[in-house]
């Protein structure tokens, strides 16, 4: 180790430490409070700040020895995750299925682990729908929330004013989150990229103040309660049902428990991502599916072959938003209250999170990407306020060693070899 | 050479203006169906954008395009850019390649029989529920993409990422994929460029195989002087937009307007 070694390592860590600093001092170092003479004030924590600067520079000096550390992923790495994938990404597909039939039979479950299994599922769920617009299509949409939520509230009114049963609403609901979507798309046909992110964006704020402000619809910021739950071919999930009505307990003659909702409500979102998985596969496989991924890779193209853009873009958006309404119909009934609060920009954002660290395009990561997800929060519950830290390491973590998501190996739709799908 | 002369393509004072430059200008010609047309001229002289009239990406700022299929004038300027490949059976290949590169060699050229599977699929639907006859016309496809692989000795690659492989090849995948189209008239600009001398003949010898093959007209712009000259049945030369001669390769480079502005005096240069 030459003393020119130890002088750019010391001047590495120094510049991080300068970096952390200008960080610390306005993040951490000052706490704003309230004042009860003046109403409001600050107190300084200026130790936090050599805490941080001092653990930042010893951080990088050690990173310093560490042999051939590199913020990236290494080369073998990268070239593994080209790797033909066909046969192997069926089998832990379907394996990953059987495990989730099972879940709820499984020894170690319990109430809370299916309730958190459903949610990893909706996730799942607006994953593939997304999956189809930014993965498929390459068209950004950061306002897939907008979808999710007219999915809830039409099947919320639905239910509701119209009395319409569960199975029966759910297609409505995803009727009209696709007419939803055709609404966006028509505007955003010419635009791509960053602009399209931005009209998305705002897509899904309109959506999300319209239903803040139109209070005799929506009900406002207080949102629809008592939506309908789901019954078993019209057998309600109750203690005591009303005359005249066989519960679900006492037509099996069960013991009423609470927990036999959650497990039905676990397989109805599991059948209806069972459901939307292959779908999406078959439609990859459709002229449609193909042509949504060769305009990704080049719209003049596809016009020069006689692909009209126009009806390829418009179905990829409707499609997306119907998988994305009959997630929110599910929802709405899973929690028999929605208010506008559940669909920010907050849940786009986590649902294109989980479509990009999954890898654009792959069915199997969005699912890998949702359990980690959903679950790493709540894992972190004992970090309590450094939960969130966490979390936004951990997300660094994967972008930095997967740049193109967990999964980014593409498989072909068709194979010269067998002629079948992989 | 073809020995029936149906008009097959029909360029009628063709103009098209971008602000104050007039790219094109008054420019017309005929291409006769079963022959190669080469449309040839120094850089700038308004080849490619005839090309984007003809196909669709330009909207013509004067003049007419009249398409002879099947008995029926088609007026070209009238059509949607996709509808053009459709309607007229224009197929195109450009100047910079445009494959799909994300994706495989086979599914470029599934992708290029869209309008075909889509009305097999029954507008997909029928697709979904995976109706036989589908499954039928999604086989044919692939036998389709097999023929043009075989031909264009790419059966090896097809199941690799088409932006994986070499130039040469790329070049030769996009003519495919135009093919799958099922054209009755092909236009391939600049196919040549970037190929060494060797394979400069294949392409050129290529092209005489798929007219003779498919029937159909041939539309070429293209610079290397040895492969208009060797398989062109008629020539059209442009310079500055305007039409500067037309007719066989023998007449074209024996023309003084031609010689001056574009093939220069060096007679070698052309052999």
């Amino acid at each position: 180790m030459t003393a020119q070694d130890w002088a750019g390592r010391i001047k590495g860590a120094a510049l991080a430490g300068l970096v952390a600093f200008a960080l610390a001092v306005p993040l951490v170092g000052i706490d704003t409070n309230v004042d009860d003479a003046t109403g409001h004030g600050f107190t300084t924590r200026f130790s936090w700040v050599v805490i941080a600067v001092a653990s930042v520079f010893a951080g990088k000096l050690a990173l310093g020895f560490v042999p051939h550390f590199h913020w990236a992923a290494p080369q073998g790495l990268r070239r593994r995750t080209t790797l033909k994938a066909g046969r192997g990404v069926f089998l832990i597909g379907l394996a990953a299925a059987v495990f989730a039939l099972a879940l709820p039979m499984l020894p170690f479950s319990s109430r809370y682990l299916v309730d958190l299994a459903t949610t990893v599922l909706i996730y799942i769920m607006l994953g593939w729908g997304l999956n189809i617009v930014v993965g498929l299509a390459g068209l950004l949409n950061l306002g897939y929330a907008a979808f999710y939520a007219v999915g809830a509230y039409s099947f919320a009114l639905v239910a509701q004013d119209w009395g319409l049963s569960f199975w029966l609403a759910l297609p409505i609901a995803g009727l009209l989150a696709a007419l939803f979507g055709i609404l966006l798309g028509l505007p955003v046909l010419r635009l791509r990229g960053d602009y399209l992110a931005i009209v998305t964006l705002g897509f899904g704020e309109i959506v999300r103040i319209v239903l803040i402000n139109w209070g005799s619809v929506t009900g406002g910021p207080n949102g629809i309660d008592g939506i309908p739950r789901p019954s078993f071919f019209g057998m309600p999930f109750v203690r005591n049902p009303p005359e005249g009505i066989t519960s679900f307990s006492q037509f099996f003659h069960l013991d009423f428990d609470p927990g036999q909702r959650i497990v039905f409500l676990y397989y109805v979102i599991l059948l209806l991502a069972l459901l939307t998985n292959l779908f999406s596969l078959r439609l990859r496989r459709l002229p449609v599916g193909l042509a949504w991924e060769a305009l990704r890779d080049d719209e003049i193209a596809c016009r020069a072959l006689g692909i009209n853009p126009t009806s390829v873009k418009l179905s990829a958006f409707a499609i997306s938003a119907m998988l994305g309404g009959i997630a929110g119909a599910f929802f709405a009934t899973r929690q028999g209250f929605i208010s506008p609060e559940s669909f920010g920009f907050q849940e786009s954002a986590t649902v294109l999170a989980i479509v990009v660290l999954g890898g654009l395009g792959s069915q199997l990561g969005v699912v890998l990407a949702a359990v980690v997800l959903v679950t790493l929060p709540e894992f972190g519950r004992e970090f309590d306020q450094f939960r969130m830290l966490l979390f936004g390491a951990a997300m660094v973590a994967i972008m930095l060693w997967r740049p193109r998501g967990l999964l980014s190996a593409r498989a072909p739709s068709i194979r010269l070899g067998a002629g079948d799908p992989a | 050479m073809s020995v029936d002369k149906t008009p097959l393509l029909e360029v009628a004072r063709l103009s098209m203006r971008f602000g104050g430059v007039l790219a094109v200008d008054d420019v017309s010609f005929t291409a006769y169906a079963h022959d190669i047309t080469a449309i040839i001229g120094p850089n700038g002289a308004g080849k490619t954008t005839v090309f984007n009239c003809l196909t669709g990406f330009y909207r013509p700022s004067g003049g007419k395009l009249v398409f002879h299929r099947d008995g029926r004038a088609i007026p070209l300027q009238h059509l949607a850019g996709y509808r053009i490949a459709r309607i007229a059976g224009i197929a195109r290949t450009f100047q910079n390649v445009r494959l799909f590169a994300g994706m495989t060699v086979l599914e470029n050229l599934i992708v290029a029989q869209h309008a075909r599977l889509t009305r097999a699929s029954l507008y997909n639907f029928g697709g979904l529920i995976g109706l036989p006859s589908y499954r039928r016309a999604e086989k044919s496809a692939v036998e389709t993409a097999r023929y043009w692989l075989d031909l264009l000795g790419l059966t090896a690659r097809a199941d690799d990422n088409a932006g994986n492989l070499p130039y040469g090849q790329q070049r030769r995948l996009e003519i495919a994929r135009a093919m799958c189209t099922d054209p009755t008239l092909l236009c391939v600009d600049e196919p040549a460029a970037g190929l060494n001398p060797h394979e400069s003949h294949e392409l050129a010898r290529l092209l005489v195989t798929i007219r003779d093959r498919h029937e159909l007209g041939v539309l070429l712009i293209e610079h290397d002087m040895s492969v208009v000259m060797g398989i062109s049945d008629h020539i059209v030369v442009l310079n500055y937009g305007k039409k500067i001669a037309d007719g066989s390769a023998a007449e074209v480079r024996r023309d003084p307007a031609v010689i001056a502005a574009y093939l220069g005096e060096d007679e070698e240069e052309m052999a």
